[in-house]
């Protein structure tokens, strides 16, 4: 273009013109959504406690229920509209993680079982497990040396 | 210099090409936003009977074809070139959609700005007297264009108020070598413009200096001047590039604000809509100009259109890559008399 400024004047131009994120109201947003997520959960944990179950089994099955939760809200169209509303909130939580194995499994399954379901399922949630558990085992690591 | 050339980009057709008829097929959500009333089909759900997004983005290719030829009363053996290209991999909407068309096709990817390089390219050759008649077609699929593009549609995310919605639809035009009109009577071809803007959320911005570049050139060319028209027409620079585009064509001496409007601010309520900066896609420009601005040519309310399809070149690889996001746009001058 017949050039009235260079591109990092243009750069500093466009952030100006581009509004910002609501920040305020999707902070107080992710807050109730996922605070509610964690209350649903903590009500689970709380009726399996009263049931005699012990702490760590209580712990797995909440963990399973509230995937499960979220991997039916995801196929029953739901949880994207959620996310629209609640963004952080509902992504941090357990349930974003079924949500984020499940939606690329739905999106994909055009393209067969093999390469597209098995494939492509774990396409967002891939980087949380490589690094997830990588991280844990470093820790673990550190853990094992102090020990000594 | 070759007779028809104008200026550095433009050329002055000798034989001005007619735009005979078009055709706009549209999704549910297009279907619900202002210019509902100006498309020819409004589809009831994205999968239109399909098996695939990709698939139900080829039928309305194909579907678009059938009735551009339908409304102008002519069969496919008539029509001596099919121009046509979309957003997916390979431009697979497009070869998928006409293979049964049984027409010469040339496949073309200008991503957004499909619908006018097919344009620019079939005035061309109707005005070069090597076709009587051809149709440019694009379309794009908010589906398709996702998945491809962005996350899968059940993911929650956010959009940041930069980014835009990838239309659903599919338009398309004839242009013949008889006709009453509109007539194509220049064409400005776009270079490739990058700004170093690499945020994919806001295509709008990295492509308002292509448009700037393209509508300010069009005018040094031609010598027209935004008097000249009544409206001057991007492609999908959504609300912010509008602005944009609308200030920096000031800076360099014209001042479009009264007569300018861009497809992707059109087509939807973008408040009620929830669509943030507004629409894009190759199908937004292509049915806003086939619904919307023929219809408007036609009834006689446009006189003069300059309409520029806008179109951002990344890809998801570079975008990972981390480069920034090269676009283009190509302008089309309209005009309904050339008695002028």
């Amino acid at each position: 273009m017949q050039k009235t400024m260079t591109n990092k004047e243009y750069q500093s131009y466009v952030e100006k013109m581009t509004p910002n994120s609501k920040t305020g109201r999707n902070v107080l947003r992710a807050f109730l959504v996922g605070g509610l997520i964690c209350v649903v959960g903590q009500f689970i944990s709380n009726v399996l406690k009263m049931k005699g179950y012990g702490q760590e089994q209580v712990s797995s099955i909440v963990s399973l229920i509230m995937i499960f939760l979220g991997a039916l809200l995801t196929g029953l169209n739901i949880y994207d509209d959620l996310g629209r509303y609640a963004g952080a909130g509902s992504i941090v939580p357990i349930t974003g993680f079924a949500n984020s194995i499940v939606s690329p499994a739905m999106e994909f399954k055009s393209e067969g079982y093999v390469m597209g379901v098995g494939a492509r399922m774990f396409v967002i949630a891939g980087p949380v497990l490589v690094y997830g558990i990588s991280t844990s085992i470093v820790a673990g690591i550190i853990y094992f040396l102090l020990k000594q | 210099m070759a007779s028809k050339r104008l200026g550095k980009q433009t050329v002055k057709l000798q034989n001005p090409p007619s735009i005979t008829s078009t055709a706009s097929i549209v999704g549910p959500k297009e279907g619900k936003g202002p210019l509902r009333l100006f498309f020819d089909n409004i589809i009831e759900d994205e999968m239109w009977g399909e098996k695939s997004w990709e698939k139900a983005e080829s039928k309305l290719i194909r579907e678009t074809f059938s009735k551009i030829l339908q409304k102008a009363g002519k069969t496919s053996q008539e029509i001596n070139y099919v121009i046509s290209g979309d957003l997916l991999n390979q431009c697979i909407a497009a070869n998928f959609g006409l293979r049964e068309s049984d027409v010469p096709f040339f496949g073309v990817y200008g991503a957004c700005s499909t619908i006018a390089e097919s344009m620019s390219i079939g005035a061309m050759l109707v005005d070069g007297g090597f076709a009587d008649d051809v149709v440019c077609i694009t379309s794009s699929h908010f589906c398709s264009a996702e998945k491809q593009f962005r996350y899968p549609l059940e993911l929650g995310t956010q959009r940041p108020p930069a980014a835009q919605w990838t239309v659903t639809g599919s338009g398309g035009v004839l242009l013949s070598g008889k006709g009453p009109g509109p007539y194509i009577t220049h064409i400005t071809t776009g270079k490739i413009v990058d700004m170093g803007i690499k945020d994919a959320n806001n295509m709008g911005a990295a492509m308002a200096p292509a448009a700037v570049d393209t509508i300010v050139t069009h005018f040094k060319d031609t010598g027209f001047t935004p008097e000249s028209y009544d409206l001057i027409l991007t492609g999908d620079l959504g609300a912010i590039g509008k602005e944009i585009c609308i200030e920096l064509v000031k800076e360099q001496g014209f001042n479009i604000a009264n007569i300018y409007n861009d497809c992707g601010v059109m087509i939807f309520d973008r408040e009620k809509q929830d669509t943030h900066a507004g629409g894009s896609g190759c199908g937004c420009a292509a049915t806003v100009f086939a619904g919307f601005v023929y219809k408007k040519l036609m009834d006689g309310t446009l006189k003069n259109v300059l309409f520029i399809a806008t179109g951002a070149l990344l890809s998801p690889v570079s975008t990972q890559q981390g480069e920034s996001i090269p676009s283009i746009a190509h302008a089309i001058s309209i005009t309904t008399s050339l008695n002028q």
